[in-house]
């Protein structure tokens, strides 16, 4: 029993010693010359920048799923797309998302809205594969509703075959 | 004037000239655009004493029925009473197989009293009479309520003029739910809102609107008393809630949800109590509409691959395809009698409206011409016309069809698209 405490004692003295060395180590560091060019200026830190969500230029950015014709299958180009929401969300338990589906303005407005219905849930379902829970989504839908583009033509309808995450 | 009643005066002016800005604005404008083979030729007398009431009700029952399609209007230029002596041979001469005779007067309680005689000149025979008293801002009814009648008695089937329609007005990022008379007059708001509102759906008894909203950013189903304005949530579950339809009793209503991931037809109770799954397809099942008996429902389903109306027992059982010709068949309708069928269907490349006789199965196109993209028919309560919405790529108007193709109204409005439209029940 002795001999342990001698032992306790023993360390603590010699981490006092590293703790007083480094002390005077640091005493001797040279000083850094403050008079330059860039004396005063500031980098700015963005407390928003450090949620991804909000990089406006970040991955997640990309929140948009686009559909064929009479489609409703996720093609593959949008995989890497529910990826990264997909890691975002599972690191982000109490985020939530609603899937919005969409639909060109042909057709009737409750047939569209059922069609809008399976685009949300197709994406929706690509996410829960890629293991987001099913609490931190719900797949509803707009169906030709709320067109993004207004126009009557292929161009205006490619743009509203379409599935929006939103958080 | 001193300078106070002058702000005053100029204050009730702006008020009054905002008023009448509103309701010019809000006017659906009626065009006739075709009327049937046959027309029966009408007199129809001034009422007297109408001038001194708020409405000219003679005014009123001579445009229904010429919008109706079926009457020809003779004028008699001038006044007679429902106790003048019908002189039927000049009025045969005249052309005329019935003429119609009133007058109109004040009761002590401000109320006015209406009555009206119909004759037939062929016959030589009264064929109707009534005496109706009313409020004076209920007036128009009372004159829709005598054209309904002399319809009833001259085609033997009743008129539909004393009903209301619904429909959804769109102007820039406004949407109006409307209740205006089937001749497009006095217009009122239901719901004002900036997000979208679809499918509107009367209550048997004509009281209630159930509609999807979507104002919560999501389609979400409410009912709303039209008297009191009080709304109730009858269907908000997860994901997408749609396309009501009541039962003929008013009970219950059939409804579209999506919360098992597709959607599917449910059965619910009018206070959102008892949900009831239908439907259980690998597809989506929509759109869904009792008969008029109750006992089946007509729907929407895309089990088959495109689009086609189905009908099954109102417990979800003994599902039978209706439709066959054409790939897109969707917004099925049935009428009161439950012997035809609306729907709008693709053909060409443009949304059509048809209709199909469920005894013989023959379909006729109901649309005015191949160009133009038509939704949401509706039947007259009496079965004898359809509303539906109608465009051509521009602004939407509304359109009337009677059932043989022959009588077409458009109703429009001016600087706001009008969809969805949805015909009345009769009024008690």
């Amino acid at each position: 029993m002795r001999t342990l405490t001698s032992v306790l004692i023993l360390s603590s003295a010699m981490l006092l010693a590293a703790c007083s060395s480094t002390k005077l180590n640091n005493d001797k560091a040279p000083v850094v010359d403050h008079s330059g060019a860039n004396a005063g200026t500031v980098s700015t830190v963005n407390a928003a920048s450090t949620d991804p969500l909000n990089d406006p230029n970040g991955v997640l950015a990309k929140r948009s799923v686009y559909f064929d014709f009479n489609s409703y299958t996720v093609k593959p180009e949008y995989q890497s797309l529910l990826e990264n929401h997909a890691k975002y969300l599972e690191s982000h338990p109490n985020r939530k998302i609603t899937i919005q589906g969409n639909t060109d303005e042909r057709g009737s407005a409750e047939y569209n809205l059922a069609l809008g219905q399976k685009r949300a849930e197709a994406v929706r379902k690509s996410l829960a594969l890629l293991g987001v829970s099913d609490s931190q989504m719900e797949a509803v839908s707009f169906g030709k509703e709320k067109p993004k583009a207004q126009g009557h033509d292929e161009a205006a309808w490619a743009q509203n075959r379409r599935a929006d995450i939103v958080y | 004037m001193t300078p106070m009643t002058k702000t005053l005066f100029y204050r009730l002016f702006a008020i009054v000239t905002l008023l009448v800005a509103n309701f010019a604005h809000a006017q659906l404008r009626v065009e006739i655009a075709g009327v049937g083979a046959n027309l029966i030729p009408i007199a129809i007398a001034g009422f007297d004493g109408e001038s001194s009431a708020p409405q000219q009700i003679s005014a009123i029952i001579k445009a229904d029925l010429s919008r109706s399609g079926y009457f020809r209007i003779i004028d008699t230029g001038n006044v007679m009473t429902e106790n003048t002596p019908v002189d039927y041979a000049n009025w045969k001469s005249q052309g005329a197989n019935a003429i119609v005779v009133g007058s109109v007067s004040r009761l002590p309680d401000g109320r006015f009293d209406v009555r009206y005689r119909l004759f037939d000149t062929v016959r030589e025979t009264q064929l109707s009479s009534l005496s109706l008293a009313s409020q004076p801002q209920f007036l128009r009814i009372v004159g829709h309520k005598i054209a309904d009648d002399i319809y009833q008695k001259l085609l033997g089937v009743p008129g539909a003029f004393a009903t209301r329609i619904a429909y959804v007005t769109k102007a820039g990022r406004e949407y109006h739910l409307e209740i205006a008379d089937s001749d497009g007059q006095g217009v009122q708001i239901a719901l004002r809102s900036n997000e979208p509102i679809i499918s509107p759906a009367w209550s048997p008894d004509g009281t209630k609107l159930a509609y999807v909203s979507f104002e919560k950013r999501k389609p979400i189903v409410y009912i709303q008393d039209l008297l009191s304005g009080r709304r109730t949530v009858l269907a908000d579950f997860k994901g997408s809630n749609s396309a009501p339809a009541w039962s003929p009793d008013g009970r219950r209503l059939a409804i579209a949800l999506s919360r098992s991931g597709l959607t599917q037809i449910y059965l619910i109770n009018a206070d959102g109590s008892g949900l009831q799954r239908l439907t259980h397809s690998g597809g989506i099942d929509t759109e869904p509409q009792f008969s008029s008996d109750g006992q089946s429902i007509y729907f929407t389903s895309d089990r088959g691959g495109g689009p086609q109306i189905y009908r099954m027992s109102v417990n979800g059982g003994n599902v039978q395809r209706v439709t066959f010709d054409g790939s897109y068949n969707v917004s099925p309708r049935i009428s009161p009698d439950g012997k035809s069928l609306a729907y709008i269907s693709r053909r060409d490349g443009k949304f059509q409206l048809y209709l199909l006789d469920l005894t013989n199965n023959q379909e006729i196109r109901l649309s005015d011409n191949a160009d133009t993209n038509d939704e949401s028919p509706s039947f007259a309560p009496n079965g004898r016309y359809l509303l539906y919405s109608t465009s051509d790529g521009g602004q939407g108007a509304l359109a009337v069809v009677s059932v043989d193709g022959s009588v077409r109204q458009r109703l429009s409005m001016q600087a706001a698209d009008v969809e969805e439209p949805t015909w009345g029940p009769f009024m008690k």
